[in-house]
């Protein structure tokens, strides 16, 4: 079975090449049936695959992708107990997300295009986990960020929607720089840069060893990129602007938990840097904290659950800077089911309200569209971590794991999870609870959306419900059965003590929780339920603070003064003063002085000796250069 | 069997001279003909063969000028990168009409002619005669088919490149004095030479200087926006796809193995101008308004990188190199006939005037940025595997430079995604409302494109086993001498 392996990578690829090269014969909605049927045939395939997972990683050797010197990168697959998780979300909830859009684009103009797009994503994504080696890895890598590209720009009449994706590539593009770099700096190092080399070769460094902190690095910048941490987030809100199953399962599922999937996959290398992992700490607890504020007042349904993501990404990142890898993965998947069941459950939001995204202009949706309504309900309890849902497991798993690492960041992040609970409550009550806020027309038109997008959403509130009993913690008496099932493929940093929570705190933790989640929904539901208090969006009405988050603290503007518009300054410079007067000129200044006195003839051989002075000038100032500045 | 390669583009030339109107189609069938030689011969190379259907015997016997011709599997590359656009860009070339198309397919075919040639030459003075060759006709070209301006701009580009030309001759003849006995061109004995560190840098110099000018380097780069901008689009795709290959070619063949030391002690200051290159035309590509200019800046970037790779002197920067070389030729030819087609149906490049070309030609909005990720290196494309290669040699000479050099895969992005932006997303106006879709011809010369571009993407093994040997010789050439030297020194 596991031989077969390769196919899982095959189904989707088939259906991209299918839906691309038949969309004369795909008539209706057959091109998101083949599109959903290659993604289950792949998830079906995973889940047997699952089931005879052999104890040590399978290594499948397609071919030899580049073989140059000593340098070797085979396309060959790796299957282990990390790869067959992701392989089993990718699959399992792309399908769903697969389904649901078979109703969700019903219609739309580019409708085979946006599933020829999807199966290429999931190939990509296929590729990125099963790959045993960072370059072909970095392939996949790349690879979803294309297509992440383009299902931004999906809509591509629209200007806003390509700047978006623009961004998303470039920013991606910078977070790659780094990866690439890191991995010549470990092919220097190790001389190999498949997995199994490197994790062998890397076991002979101390902890803390330069190079290796160099390389968990620069890796890392990469993860910032893929994964909008900061500095490199601000991509991840305005990519809300593709259709909303992409930003379901890219944006949220997916994607964007590659650059956890990669730190997970390299844990050998991270738990040798603890330095890496403090600063990995660092920076997803500042990112959680941040994209939680800004989640507290924005209007667009979307954008909240975008911020969410990040915010919830920087959990995951928090996590692994805690050493606690499963426990990140742990969340990975959780996070997969609740955030995708938001989002798609938002899509259905918007489908009824004819595209509006505004929640100021929403309100007492539930009677018109009861199972949305209920299905986000369950999707919020999972994410605010009301147990027994989902998200509770996942997120007190990691509450105590960083407890015991960083008691200080365990401080921000436990008020960053009363934030989220709050904001998310806030969506939830504006939306479904009050009275309605929009036009008459919208509300004329507010309609239940058909059983091809509720199914998947079932499904998923189903698999938010009982996800956490994945990871249900021993203080219950039960084994955390993700963490079992990956206690051989994760390490964990030997410079560091390993403890684990005591029973006592986890109790504390789990009943502080509760009770604080409990006074939350009651102030929520009095403030956005009966109050129907909303931040406006005219922003000469908004107080300070709410209107520094509204404007995401102005970082976009930040960026635009700091790197955008100096980087153009500087190119016109370039062009217009050093390559036009400078350079051109000068050697234009040359031909010119000789033309004036010769003829033609003359101006070449002449044209020679004049060049033949630049040259030796330009020589003497490079050599005083090279003498006095490097040498 | 090399001879008839490198002759029979000649022949073609002379008759598709005398056969008028329908110049063009025969000028395509040689070309394909010329192709099919050159499939046989790589059938039957031997990627570890050394050189191989070498063929030598004197020219001028006087002064130890010979017909020394022979392919290694780097130059056996860069023919086949010949041989596999000349056909596609006489093809492109058929949906405008072309005055006097007897002598415009003509010079094409000499151009070929004299490209082969270098790429085949194993003495020096023909290697001089071949180089010099592809200048005229190329010259031409851009001068009789040009824009406006075109005479202002080809005599700059003809004195630059022939300044450069002239440098390298003279070292030529220098390098000619100090070989023993009755003096040789022969390059075996060019590279037996022992000569001392500050002689090879002479030697250094004067062959830096002629192939930076020809790739170009920054900052001997001044000549090659306008040229490509106001010449004809099949020159420009000969000079950007193929002559600039002659080049680092040069580089490859001549210069490194020659002068050792030469890049020992000047190697630095190449690369560092190299990767200023790179950054410096990435950035003014991002504020030009025409497209055909944009590619341009965009291709001295690419080529500095190449540079930067091989004068690493490592494996993969030699290797990347010479596989960058296909995958940049293959890339900026199809971009310079995209910008041909939106010239043709619009009447111009400026990408401000342009917009939502995709609305109503999907099918060309799709091969243009397909041909544009392969040039910003998306994995599983062309260019990723030449420039991973390529900064991965940098890396290991030097890892700051290879930062800076690595800035350009962002910046890539950011000039190529906004001008595909500008030219084919948004909303279409009165010149793009009407756009035409490709037509059978045209997807003719694209398909072969893309399909090189993923094979090259996917199975790059298949190219880089037959240059590996040969780098290794080459480096192993290098060692050599440079212990030579060090000896006498």
């Amino acid at each position: 079975m596991i031989q077969l392996a390769w196919l899982i990578l095959v189904f989707p690829l088939a259906g991209f090449f299918l839906i691309s090269f038949g969309k004369s014969i795909m008539k209706g909605q057959s091109a998101g049936i083949v599109a959903s049927l290659t993604v289950f045939a792949s998830f079906i395939l995973s889940a047997l695959i699952f089931f005879s997972l052999p104890e040590t990683p399978q290594n499948i050797h397609l071919f030899n992708w580049i073989q140059s010197g000593s340098l070797t990168i085979p396309f060959s697959i790796l299957i282990d107990r990390i790869s067959i998780i992701m392989l089993l979300i990718i699959t399992g909830v792309g399908f769903l997300i697969h389904v649901y859009s078979i109703g969700y684009m019903k219609g739309d103009e580019g409708y085979s295009r946006f599933f020829s797009y999807l199966n290429l994503f999931v190939f990509f994504m296929l590729i990125l986990v099963m790959a045993s080696d960072y370059v072909f890895l970095f392939a996949g890598w790349e690879g979803v960020g294309l297509c992440s590209y383009l299902l931004i720009g999906f809509w591509f009449k629209n200007t806003e929607y390509n700047k978006a994706a623009n961004k998303a590539f470039i920013m991606n593009r910078i977070g790659d720089l780094g990866f690439l770099l890191g991995i010549f700096l470990m092919y220097v190092t190790f001389g190999s840069t498949t997995f199994e080399n490197v994790f062998s070769a890397a076991s002979g460094y101390s902890s803390n060893q330069g190079v290796i902190v160099a390389i968990t690095m620069l890796l890392f910048i990469g993860a910032m990129g893929k994964s909008a941490q900061i500095p490199l987030y601000t991509w991840l809100p305005d990519a809300m602007a593709g259709p909303t199953p992409v930003s379901a399962l890219i944006h949220a599922a997916t994607m964007v938990t590659a650059g956890i999937y990669m730190i997970v996959r390299s844990n050998i290398l991270y738990s040798l840097a603890p330095f890496t992992l403090d600063f990995i700490a660092i920076i997803g607890t500042a990112t959680a904290v941040l994209a939680a504020l800004i989640a507290m007042v924005q209007t667009d349904i979307k954008k909240v659950l975008a911020y969410s993501t990040v915010s919830q990404l920087g959990y995951m990142f928090v996590a692994l800077g805690a050493g606690a890898y499963s426990s990140s993965l742990f969340h990975v998947t959780t996070h997969a089911f609740f955030k995708a069941l938001l989002f798609l459950a938002a899509g259905s939001v918007i489908h009824a309200m004819s595209g509006e995204q505004n929640i100021n202009r929403m309100g007492g949706l539930r009677k018109k569209l009861p199972i949305t309504y209920f299905v986000f309900l369950i999707g919020t309890l999972a994410i605010a971590g009301i147990p027994p849902f989902a998200g509770f497991f996942s997120k007190d798993e990691i509450l105590s794991k960083v407890y015991l690492q960083h008691p200080t960041l365990f401080i921000v992040l436990a008020i960053t999870s009363v934030l989220t609970a709050i904001y998310m409550f806030r969506v939830f009550f504006l939306t479904f609870y009050g009275t309605f806020r929009g036009t008459h027309d919208q509300a004329h038109h507010l309609h239940e959306s058909p059983p091809v997008m509720t199914t998947p959403l079932i499904i998923l509130a189903i698999l938010s419900t009982l996800g956490g009993f994945l990871g249900m913690p021993a203080v219950f008496g039960s084994t955390n059965k993700i963490e079992h099932f990956l206690h051989e493929s994760v390490s964990f940093p030997v410079a560091w003590s390993q403890q684990e929570p005591t029973h006592a705190f986890e109790w504390i933790l789990m009943l502080t929780s509760v009770i604080i989640l409990a006074i939350i929904i009651i102030l929520t539901y009095r403030r956005f339920a009966t109050q129907q208090i909303l931040v406006s969006d005219n922003e000469g009405e908004q107080s300070t603070p709410v209107k520094l988050a509204y404007r995401k603290f102005y970082v976009d503007e930040l960026y635009n003064s700091v790197i955008t518009k100096p980087l153009n300054a500087l190119s016109g410079f370039f062009y217009k003063s050093i390559d036009t007067k400078l350079i051109d000129g000068f050697v234009n200044s040359i031909g010119k002085g000789i033309t004036s006195g010769s003829s033609f003839l003359r101006l070449a051989q002449t044209g020679y000796v004049g060049f033949y002075i630049f040259a030796m000038v330009f020589g003497l100032i490079a050599i005083l250069l090279y003498n006095l500045v490097i040498k | 069997m090399l001879t008839l390669l490198i002759f029979f583009p000649l022949l073609a030339a002379i008759v598709a001279a005398f056969s008028g109107k329908s110049a063009g189609k025969i000028a395509l069938v040689f070309g394909i003909a010329e192709f099919a030689i050159s499939i046989w011969m790589l059938l039957s190379f031997n990627p570890n063969g050394g050189m191989q259907f070498g063929q030598d015997f004197w020219w001028i016997k006087n002064l130890g000028i010979s017909y020394k011709v022979g392919l290694d599997g780097i130059s056996l590359l860069m023919v086949l990168l010949t041989t596999f656009l000349v056909p596609l860009i006489i093809l492109s070339s058929f949906g405008r009409e072309y005055k006097n198309p007897a002598l415009f397919y003509s010079l094409i075919l000499i151009m070929q002619f004299a490209l082969v040639g270098v790429f085949s030459a194993l003495d020096g003075f023909l290697f001089y005669v071949f180089w010099e060759l592809a200048l005229i006709p190329i010259y031409l070209i851009c001068l009789l088919w040009g824009g406006k301006n075109s005479l202002r701009i080809t005599l700059k580009f003809f004195i630059y490149t022939l300044t450069g030309s002239l440098l390298m001759l003279v070292a030529l003849i220098w390098l000619w004095q100090q070989t023993p006995g009755t003096h040789t061109f022969d390059i075996a004995a060019f590279y037996n030479l022992q000569l001392t560190a500050s002689q090879q840098g002479f030697v250094f110099w004067a062959f830096f200087l002629a192939f930076a000018i020809k790739m170009p380097v920054f900052p001997f780069h001044t000549w090659q926006p306008d040229t490509y901008v106001d010449s004809p689009t099949p020159g420009t795709m000969l000079l950007s796809g193929i002559m600039l290959k002659m080049g680092v070619y040069g580089v490859i063949r001549w210069l490194l193995p020659i002068a050792p030391a030469g890049i020992e002690e000047w190697g630095f200051t190449a690369i560092v101008l190299s990767v200023i290159g790179i950054i410096y035309a990435s950035c003014i590509a991002i504020v030009q308004k025409d497209f055909k200019r944009l590619i341009a800046y965009s291709s001295i970037a690419h080529v500095g990188l190449i540079s930067a790779g091989v004068f690493s002197l490592t494996f993969q920067g030699i290797q990347g190199g010479v596989l960058q070389m296909i995958s940049h030729g293959i890339n900026v030819v199809g971009l310079f006939f995209i910008a041909e087609l939106i010239s043709r149906r619009t009447h111009t490049n400026e990408m401000n005037e342009l917009g939502g070309i995709r609305i109503h030609a999907p099918q060309f909005a799709t091969y243009f940025i397909i041909i544009l990720l392969a040039s910003i290196a998306l994995p599983l494309t062309n260019g990723f595997v030449g420039e991973f290669l390529l900064l991965n040699g940098v890396f290991q000479y030097n890892s700051t430079l290879a930062a800076i050099a690595g800035l350009s895969i962002i910046l890539a992005a950011v000039y190529s995604l906004r001008a595909f932006q500008k030219i084919s997303l948004g909303e279409a106006n009165n010149r793009t409302i009407k756009f035409p879709e490709l037509t059978l011809q045209e997807k003719c010369v694209l398909v072969p494109l893309i399909i090189m571009i993923f094979w090259i993407g996917i199975f790059p093994d298949t190219l880089l086993s037959i240059a590996g040997p040969s780098v290794e010789a080459l480096q192993h050439s290098i060692t050599r001498s440079a212990d030579m030297t060090m000896i006498k020194n």
